[in-house]
């Protein structure tokens, strides 16, 4: 199983094309915000940028929290987020400890599901998908569109 | 979620004395699109063109267009505003986060009038509205003013920070508005407007949330243009040595301003070519919001401040121009003199490329005896980085009456004190460009007296012939088409991208089909449009001179042909006024 890491960071140029693609591919919205991917500039522009993405915990701490079976544990690390599930109570965002959990206003939950479709998009080679330790045994294939849309 | 496709536009009008807005939707999409020509539509609702430029009913206008957003490169924001340095209406362009972040507060245009009673901060989102006093940060340089909105805003990635520095607050018509430290709304004063509001810095925080129901021929779309320009060499010039690659070339057909425009060549090139800025200060690249490109060239200046090898660096951005501007325009050659100067420049809030321009003119002035050190405090002479350094920062706090001047142009400052024959202007500081008569004629009287209005540089280097209609007819084509991109609102450097093929796929794409249908005719109304708000604030083309320095160019082709240049301005001066004349006659028929 491969999870999206962001190994090269000090190449990134802030165009945000990343969170865009995720928003626009995956999430079929126009926002940089409703993305599994956000970028900032690390205490202004002229110090350079870092990617939020969920990392993969395993156990992951936000799938525990979910009291509706809306974030379940994934293989290899990070979570399968099923929407239909979801009350928006928000406790994913809250157990996250990398704050890589959005909520827009309704506290629709929107977080990394380590599908890869931002990769291509990074100008610099700033992403990757890499392949965990642990995944011995286990699937490599990516998720679906629809699970990660779900 | 928030529809994607409005056939009207939402704008936000703030009065800064009230310190309250409203947000208002206006017909128009179908023909004024956006940015240029939404900017032109504001201003004629909101301006005042008869009053002064500072009067404080005066709207600053910040507009952005159908496609922003929406694909690559469609990363500029058209700021529109009558400007401080020929009391005419204006416009000028600007990136960084500014446009990504005015779409996602879910505005078309943003339209500030009124004076704030305190130095304020104007911040906004889809959600919030405020002005808040920050009279603590008056007087504080543009970076300095960075740092503490950081700090006293949210929202860090996805917010657009503008600000002012000193040239701002002291109303200069050289002064740029900085957006997100290393983009401007350089030309023709729009900081010294916000500084007249006793605006020192707005705020906008893209936060809203659009739906995407455009389905597959979007996304396929979308892919195939981030291909072309990230996958094809269409923009390797910018993605590679940037704007800096024009030095040499420039230099090599006797085309790059030297020294006040005494010479167009000189063998000094060899220490500032864009191969030397990468090689020796390139410290990496930045983009704007939703540019794949990073066009952004970030250099670094380090400075020994302590004999026990004591050090401070600082990180400067580059492009052709300014280094035009402070490096072969002063006769500076090193490149880290540059960046050095450079540094002060942006810190003070000046725009680059007419301070630099104008210094030039000082310090022939100086060389010629016209003025002193009484005037210049610091002795000028080419190449004296750290006298330009010290000029430049009484230049931007205006320090003496002198400096004010200038900062009015170079030509108000020789009609003064004398040497107008030698100074740089085309309707305002030349940009870097001594191709030749197209040229010359093209900035003096294009809409925002720019290299970017027309390619009138690149008709220099492909004829050689004398044929004013033809030349005037390229000059009137390229604005059309490219004011159909400025209100789309797209990046210039993507015009070989954004054909007018593509741009019609684009906005059908995205359901703005009426416009893809109409492209010719709403560009020509656009361009129209445009002249007809510049004449009613006072335009008069056939006013415009060009100085004698400029008929003493020698370039590849030879002497500058003073009969033609002539024939050429008129010629184009009376095309210009014909736009108008057929639009009012269009209105009233």
């Amino acid at each position: 199983m491969k999870i999206l890491t962001a190994p090269r960071m000090e190449r990134c140029i802030g165009c945000h094309s990343c969170s865009l693609a995720c928003a626009r591919l995956i999430h079929k919205r126009l926002s940089w915000d409703t993305a599994g991917i956000h970028i900032f500039s690390s205490g202004g522009l002229s110090t350079g940028f870092e990617a939020t993405i969920c990392l993969a915990c395993n156990p992951a701490p936000c799938a525990a929290a979910c009291p509706t079976g809306a974030f379940s544990q994934r293989k290899g690390g990070g979570v399968i987020v099923k929407k239909r599930l979801c009350n928006l109570c928000g406790e994913c965002a809250k157990a996250c400890p990398v704050d890589a959990v959005f909520l827009d206003d309704n506290g629709e939950p929107f977080v990394c599901i380590h599908c890869g479709r931002c990769v291509p998009f990074c100008p610099h080679d700033c992403l990757e998908m890499t392949k965990t330790t642990k995944t011995t045994g286990e699937s490599s294939q990516m998720p679906t569109e629809d699970e990660a849309r779900d | 979620m928030k529809p994607v496709i409005r056939d009207h536009f939402r704008v936000m009008t703030v009065d800064l004395a009230e310190g309250r807005g409203s947000v208002e939707t206006l017909d128009g999409r179908s023909t004024v699109a956006g940015g240029s020509g939404l900017a032109a539509m504001l201003f004629q609702r909101y301006g005042h063109p008869q009053k002064a430029w500072d009067h404080p009913a005066q709207p600053l206008i910040f507009a952005i267009g159908p496609l922003t957003g929406y694909f690559p490169l469609m990363s500029k924001t058209v700021c529109a505003f009558k400007s401080p340095y020929h009391d005419q209406y204006a416009e000028s362009h600007a990136g960084g986060r500014s446009a990504m972040a005015l779409k996602f507060a879910d505005l078309d245009a943003l339209i500030i009038t009124g004076k704030a009673k305190r130095p304020a901060c104007l911040s906004l989102s889809s959600k919030g509205l405020e002005v808040s006093d920050v009279h603590y940060l008056w007087g504080k340089d543009v970076h300095a003013s960075g740092k503490a909105l950081r700090r006293m805003f949210g929202g860090a990635g996805h917010r657009s920070i503008l600000r002012i520095g000193p040239a701002g607050e002291i109303g200069s018509p050289m002064a740029c508005i900085n957006v997100d430290t290393y983009r401007h709304f350089g030309r023709l004063g729009a900081g010294g407007v916000m500084g007249a509001k006793n605006l020192k810095a707005i705020v906008i925080q893209g936060d809203a949330i659009f739906g995407l129901d455009q389905g597959k021929a979007y996304t396929k779309l979308f892919q195939r243009i981030f291909d072309m320009l990230t996958d094809t060499d269409m923009m390797r010039k910018y993605h590679n040595l940037g704007t800096a690659a024009n030095l040499e070339p420039l230099n090599t057909m006797q085309a790059l301003p030297w020294r006040n425009l005494k010479q167009t060549t000189d063998s000094a090139i060899s220490e500032v070519t864009g191969d030397r800025f990468a090689d020796d200060t390139l410290l990496r690249n930045m983009a704007c919001a939703g540019c794949p490109i990073g066009c952004i060239h970030v250099g670094f200046v380090r400075e020994k401040f302590m004999d026990e090898n004591r050090y401070l660096y600082r990180q400067v951005s580059y492009d052709y121009e300014p280094i035009f501007s402070v490096g072969t325009m002063l006769g500076v050659t090193d490149p880290f003199a540059v960046l050095a100067i450079l540094d002060i420049v942006e810190k003070s809030g000046l725009d680059v490329m007419s301070g630099g321009v104008a210094l030039a003119w000082a310090t022939e002035a100086f060389e010629k005896g016209i003025i002193s050190e009484k005037e210049t405090i610091v002795p000028l002479a080419f190449g004296d980085a750290e006298a330009y350094k010290e000029a430049f920062y009484h230049f931007g706090k205006g320090t003496n009456d002198f400096y004010r001047l200038l900062g009015q142009g170079a030509k108000k400052a020789a009609v003064h004190y004398g040497g107008e024959d030698f100074a740089c202007v085309l309707g305002q500081e030349m940009a870097g460009y001594a191709t030749g008569e197209t040229f010359f004629v093209a900035q003096s009287l294009g809409f925002r007296h720019s290299h970017l209005d027309s390619a009138g540089y690149t008709y220099d280097q492909k004829h050689d012939d004398k044929n004013v209609d033809r030349a005037v007819n390229f000059l009137l084509e390229d604005e059309q088409s490219r004011v159909f991109l400025t209100s789309m609102v797209a990046c210039l450097f993507a015009r070989s991208v954004y054909t007018p093929q593509v741009l019609d796929e684009c906005l059908r794409t995205v359901g703005y089909g009426s416009l893809a249908d109409n492209m010719e005719s709403v560009s020509r109304h656009i361009q129209r449009q445009r002249w007809a708000t510049r004449m009613a604030t006072g335009y008069d083309p056939d006013k415009v001179d060009i100085p004698k320095r400029f008929k003493q160019v020698v370039t590849w082709k030879g002497k500058i042909d003073e009969a033609y240049l002539e024939h050429l301005k008129g010629m184009y001066a009376k095309r210009i006024v014909g736009l108008v004349t057929e639009r009012n006659e269009k209105q009233q028929s």
